[in-house]
C-alpha cells in the first residue's frame, strides 16, 4: 500500500497540473466521452456521471497561474476567480471542457455564465439555479424540473439517455464518496497530528478532476495509512477555517495556519464534497431524492437564504461544538460578496456563543504568509493564554 | 382609465409641472413614513426596486419603503460617505456593496431620512430576490436589526435568456402559498384580487406613457437625457406609486411637456437650464454616481453630450420591450415583471439590449459607468463594451466611480476620460467621411 507521502504527493501533482493532464487522458480513452466542468459551490455530479461523463472541478488557477488576458476581462475591484477561469479557458487550457456549469453563488459567477457563451459559443455553458424556497412544494418542485432539464441538456450533449437506474447507481457511488469524506474529516477532527489540513485538502481536492470511482480508492488508502501513521502532536489549538467555499486559498494559507499554531479540524473547503449531507436513498425517483436531499439535508454557507433568524450562523456554532475547536477563523476572498456580506452576521452569532475569532482577507494567489502566520500565531496564542478564564 | 387631475402651477419658473409634481409625490411618501412613526398607525414593508411589488404591497394598505431609495437620497445630499465610514468601523468590508452600507450606517445614526424625519421600522421585509446577490444578505442583516417578519421572494435569474413556465410557476407559488399569506397576517388586510387587478390596471397606464418618454430620444435632438434626467422620470414608478392615479398623472404631464419639447425640436433641461447643441448621443450601461451627481452630468451637458438610452433605466422594469402589467394575469405578471429586470437579464441579453439601442437611438457610442461595489451590473462589462463595439462599430468608453460613496469619485479622471472619448468619437466621424469622401 502507498505511503501517506505517496497519496499525498500523486494528489500535489493534480492539484498542480493546470492542463489537467488526467481529465484530458479520461476523455481520450475512450470514443465519445464528455467532460463537464463546474465552479463552486454545488452542482448535482451525479447527474453528469450517470450521462457517463466526467465532472470536472474548475477552481481558478491558484498561485501558480499568471493571468495575462483574464486581467483584460475584470475591473481591479472585482476577485480573482473569475479572471484566472478565464485565462484557463482563452489560454485552451479547458479546450477538451464539453460543457460548464456555473453555480448559483454570487453575481460574479452569475455573469460568468453568459461571457461563457459569449466566449466559448461551442460550449454548453449553463447557469445552474437552485430554489432559495425550501418547501417541498414550492422550491423542490421548481427544482426538480430544473433537474430535469439539465439531464435533458446532458442527454443532447452525450446523444444518450440518461436513465433513472444509472442515476441511482451514481448516487451510491458518490453516497461512498461522501461517507469516505465523512470519514476523513472526523479522522482529522479527533486527530488532526494525523491528518494535516494541507494533505487532506489535497486529497480532497483531487477527487473534482478524477473519477469518483478513482478518488474513493485514494481516500480509502490515505485514511487508511493515515490513520495507522505515528505522527507527533503538536501543541495547537483546533480552530475552524470558514469563508473559503468559492475562490481557493493558496495551498501556503493551509500549511501557515497549522505551522501558526492553529490546527483546522473543520472548514467550508470543496464544500461541493460535502454538500449533502448523508446519504441520498438509491430507491424511488433518483431527481426527486436529490432535490430532497439539497431542500433538507444539505449545508448551509452564505449563499443560501437561511428562513429563519434564530437558525442564522448556528451552523457554525454547531461546527464549533462537534469538532470541539477552540476558535473560527474568517478567511474571505477579497471583494466576495457572499463571505464578506454573510461575515458580520456570524460574528455576531459567534460573538452570542462565546466563540473567539479572527478574520483577514486573501486572494488564490496571494503570496505573502507572514502577516497571516504572525495573526493566526497570535490568535492560537491567545486562546491557549485566556481561553479557560 | 383617464385622471382628471390638473396640471400643478409651477411657482418656481425654471420648474417643470412634471418635477413639482413628482416632489410634492415624493415628499408626501416620506410624510405617510413619518405619520406611521409618529403615530404607531399603519404598516411599512421594505422592499427593492428591481422586483418592487407596489401593487401587491398596496392590496395591503402597506407603505413602501425602499432602502435603494433612501441611500440614493443620502448620496445626493452628501451624508452616505459618514454612513458607510460607520457600517465600515462596525465591521462591514469595504469591498461590499455601499447601498447597504450607508443604510446601515444611517439606521445607527438613528434612521434619519430626507426630510429630516425618522424613518419607521418596517413591519415586514419582502425581499424581493431579483437580480442581485446582495439583496438576500442586505435584507439578512436588517432582520438582525429590526428582528421582523422576512418574506423571500426567490427570482431565478434567466441565465439562458428565457422565462420558462417552470421559473413562473415557482414564483407564483411562492406568491400565492407564501408572500399574500404573510402580508395578510402582517396587515390584518384580507387579499382583493379585483383591487390587485385595478392597480395592475393603472401601472399599464403610466408604463405606456413612460414608454413614449423613454422612446422620445430617437428624436434629434432628443428632448430629454435619458440617464441623468431618466433618473428623475423612473423615480415614482420604480418606487411607491406604480398603480397609483398620482403615477397616471405624472406620467401624462411629463408626457406633455416632452412632447412640447419635441415639436420645438429643443434638447433636454439640465439644472444649468436648456441644453446647448447636441454634439454626442451616447447608451450609458450602469448606475450612475450619486455624490456627484450633478457634476457628473454637468461633464456630459457641458460638451453637448446627452444620453438617449441607458440599462440603468431598466433596472426597475424593461417597458420598452414591450412588458406591461396585465390586470388579466395578475399573480403571473408580478412573476413576469420579476423575471424580466435588467440584471436579472443574462450577459448576451444586456449586450443585445444594448447594441439594438446603439442602432435604434443612431447613437455614437456606449459609455459604461463601472460601479465599483456592484457586481451584478459591473462583472463583465469589459466583455459587454467589446461585443458591442465589435456588433455596432461605434466606440465604448468606461468610467469608474461609485452609487454611494465619494471615496471612489473622482472627478479629474472622470472628466479626463470623458474628454478622450468625445475625441474618440469625433476621429471616428472624421474617419468616417474621409472614407466617404476616398
Amino acid at each position: 500500500m502507498a505511503t501517506t507521502a505517496e497519496i499525498v504527493a500523486r494528489a500535489e501533482a493534480l492539484y498542480q497540473d493546470l492542463d489537467f493532464t488526467a481529465a484530458r487522458e479520461w476523455k481520450s480513452a475512450a470514443e465519445g466521452r464528455k467532460v463537464v466542468g463546474y465552479m463552486p459551490i454545488y452542482v448535482p455530479r451525479e447527474i453528469i456521471h450517470a450521462a457517463g461523463m466526467l465532472p470536472l472541478g474548475v477552481l481558478g488557477g491558484g498561485d501558480q497561474l499568471e493571468v495575462i488576458h483574464g486581467d483584460a476581462y475584470y475591473q481591479s475591484y472585482i476577485c480573482r476567480i473569475p479572471r484566472s477561469t478565464i485565462e484557463l479557458g482563452v489560454s485552451g487550457k479547458l479546450d477538451f471542457v464539453d460543457g460548464m456549469l456555473f453555480p448559483s453563488i454570487c453575481d460574479v459567477i452569475r455573469n460568468l455564465s453568459g461571457m461563457w457563451k459569449l466566449m466559448f459559443p461551442e460550449v454548453l455553458a449553463k447557469y445552474f439555479d437552485v430554489p432559495q424556497n425550501y418547501i417541498d412544494e414550492i422550491g423542490g418542485n421548481y427544482y426538480v424540473n430544473e433537474l430535469q432539464e439539465l439531464r435533458e441538456e446532458l442527454e443532447k450533449l452525450g446523444g444518450a439517455k440518461i436513465t433513472d437506474d444509472a442515476l441511482r447507481a451514481s448516487i451510491a457511488v458518490y453516497n461512498d464518496n461522501r461517507k469516505l469524506i465523512r470519514e476523513l474529516y472526523g479522522l482529522r477532527a479527533e486527530t488532526p497530528w494525523k491528518a494535516p489540513s494541507a494533505e487532506v485538502y489535497l486529497v480532497m481536492r483531487a477527487g473534482l478532476v478524477l473519477p469518483v470511482e478513482a478518488h474513493n480508492e485514494m481516500l480509502t488508502d490515505y485514511i487508511g495509512v493515515a490513520r495507522a501513521e505515528d505522527r507527533p502532536m503538536r501543541d495547537n489549538c483546533r480552530i475552524v477555517l470558514t469563508g473559503v467555499f468559492c475562490e481557493q486559498p493558496p495551498l501556503n494559507l493551509i500549511k501557515s495556519l497549522e505551522l501558526a499554531g492553529c490546527y483546522v479540524v473543520d472548514d467550508d473547503l470543496l464544500l461541493i464534497t460535502r454538500w449533502l449531507i448523508g446519504d441520498v436513498p438509491t430507491d424511488g425517483d433518483p431527481i426527486q431524492n436529490l432535490a430532497d436531499a439539497f431542500l433538507h439535508h444539505s449545508e448551509s454557507t452564505a449563499a443560501k437564504y437561511e428562513p429563519s433568524q434564530e437558525e442564522k450562523g448556528k451552523f457554525l456554532v454547531r461546527q464549533v461544538r462537534d469538532t470541539n475547536a477552540e476558535g473560527v477563523i474568517f478567511a474571505s476572498p477579497s471583494f466576495c460578496d457572499p463571505a464578506l456580506l454573510d461575515r458580520p452576521m456570524l460574528q455576531n452569532v459567534l460573538s452570542d456563543a462565546k466563540v473567539p475569532y479572527i478574520a483577514f482577507k486573501y486572494a488564490e494567489n496571494s503570496g505573502q504568509m507572514q502577516p497571516i502566520r504572525e495573526q493566526a500565531g497570535t490568535f492560537a496564542d491567545s486562546i491557549k493564554l485566556w481561553s479557560g478564564a | 382609465m383617464t385622471t382628471t387631475a390638473k396640471r400643478p402651477d409651477p411657482k418656481d419658473a425654471l420648474k417643470d409641472a412634471s418635477m413639482v409634481k413628482q416632489k410634492d409625490m415624493m415628499a408626501g411618501h416620506y410624510e405617510r413614513l413619518s405619520r406611521v412613526e409618529e403615530t404607531g398607525e399603519g404598516k411599512v414593508a421594505a422592499t427593492f426596486v428591481p422586483g418592487n411589488l407596489n401593487e401587491l404591497i398596496m392590496c395591503f394598505d402597506l407603505v413602501n419603503n425602499l432602502p435603494e431609495v433612501n441611500a440614493i437620497q443620502s448620496g445626493l445630499r452628501k451624508q452616505s460617505g459618514g454612513y458607510v465610514m460607520d457600517a465600515e468601523k462596525a465591521g462591514h468590508s469595504e469591498d461590499v456593496c455601499t447601498y447597504v452600507k450607508s443604510d446601515i450606517g444611517m439606521m445607527a445614526r438613528g434612521n434619519i431620512g430626507p426630510h429630516g424625519k425618522k424613518l419607521p421600522d418596517p413591519n415586514v421585509l419582502l425581499l424581493s430576490y431579483t437580480g442581485c446577490f446582495t439583496f438576500m444578505k442586505w435584507f439578512e442583516l436588517l432582520r438582525e436589526q429590526y428582528n421582523c417578519e422576512t418574506i423571500m421572494l426567490h427570482t431565478p435569474y434567466t441565465g439562458d435568456g428565457k422565462i420558462t413556465r417552470n421559473m413562473i410557476e415557482y414564483m407564483v407559488k411562492q406568491l400565492k402559498e407564501q408572500v399574500i399569506p404573510t402580508l395578510e397576517r402582517v396587515s390584518g388586510v384580507k387579499f382583493d384580487i379585483d383591487r390587485l387587478r385595478e392597480y395592475l390596471k393603472k401601472s399599464a397606464q403610466a408604463e405606456d406613457d413612460l414608454v413614449w418618454v423613454l422612446q422620445s430620444a430617437k428624436n434629434k435632438p432628443s428632448p430629454i437625457d435619458a440617464y441623468f434626467g431618466g433618473i428623475y422620470y423612473i423615480g415614482p414608478i420604480f418606487g411607491a406609486f406604480r398603480g397609483t392615479d398620482d403615477a397616471i398623472d405624472y406620467y401624462r404631464f411629463l408626457r406633455e411637456e416632452v412632447e412640447d419639447r419635441v415639436a420645438k425640436g429643443l434638447g433636454p433641461v439640465t439644472p444649468d437650464g436648456d441644453m446647448g447643441e447636441e454634439k454626442y448621443r451616447l447608451v450609458t450601461e450602469g448606475p450612475p454616481n450619486y455624490t456627484n451627481f450633478r457634476q457628473f452630468w454637468k461633464m456630459f451637458y457641458d460638451e453637448g453630450a446627452v444620453v438617449v438610452a441607458s440599462s440603468y433605466t431598466k433596472v426597475g422594469g424593461v417597458y420598452d420591450l414591450g412588458f406591461r402589467h396585465d390586470p388579466d394575469k395578475p399573480l403571473e405578471t408580478p412573476a413576469e415583471y420579476c423575471l424580466g429586470g435588467y440584471t436579472n437579464r443574462s450577459l448576451p441579453q444586456r449586450v443585445d439590449m444594448l447594441a439594438n439601442y446603439i442602432n435604434e437611438y443612431e447613437a455614437d457610442g456606449l459609455l459604461v459607468n463601472s460601479i465599483k461595489s456592484c457586481n451584478s451590473f459591473s462583472a463583465g462589462q469589459l466583455l459587454i463594451m467589446r461585443e458591442v463595439e465589435k456588433r455596432t462599430g461605434k466606440p465604448a468608453a468606461f468610467v469608474e466611480t461609485d452609487l454611494v460613496d465619494p471615496r471612489y469619485f473622482s472627478a479629474a479622471n472622470v472628466k479626463n476620460r470623458l474628454e478622450s472619448y468625445f475625441q474618440m468619437i469625433d476621429q471616428k466621424r472624421s474617419g468616417q467621411r474621409i472614407k466617404g469622401a476616398a
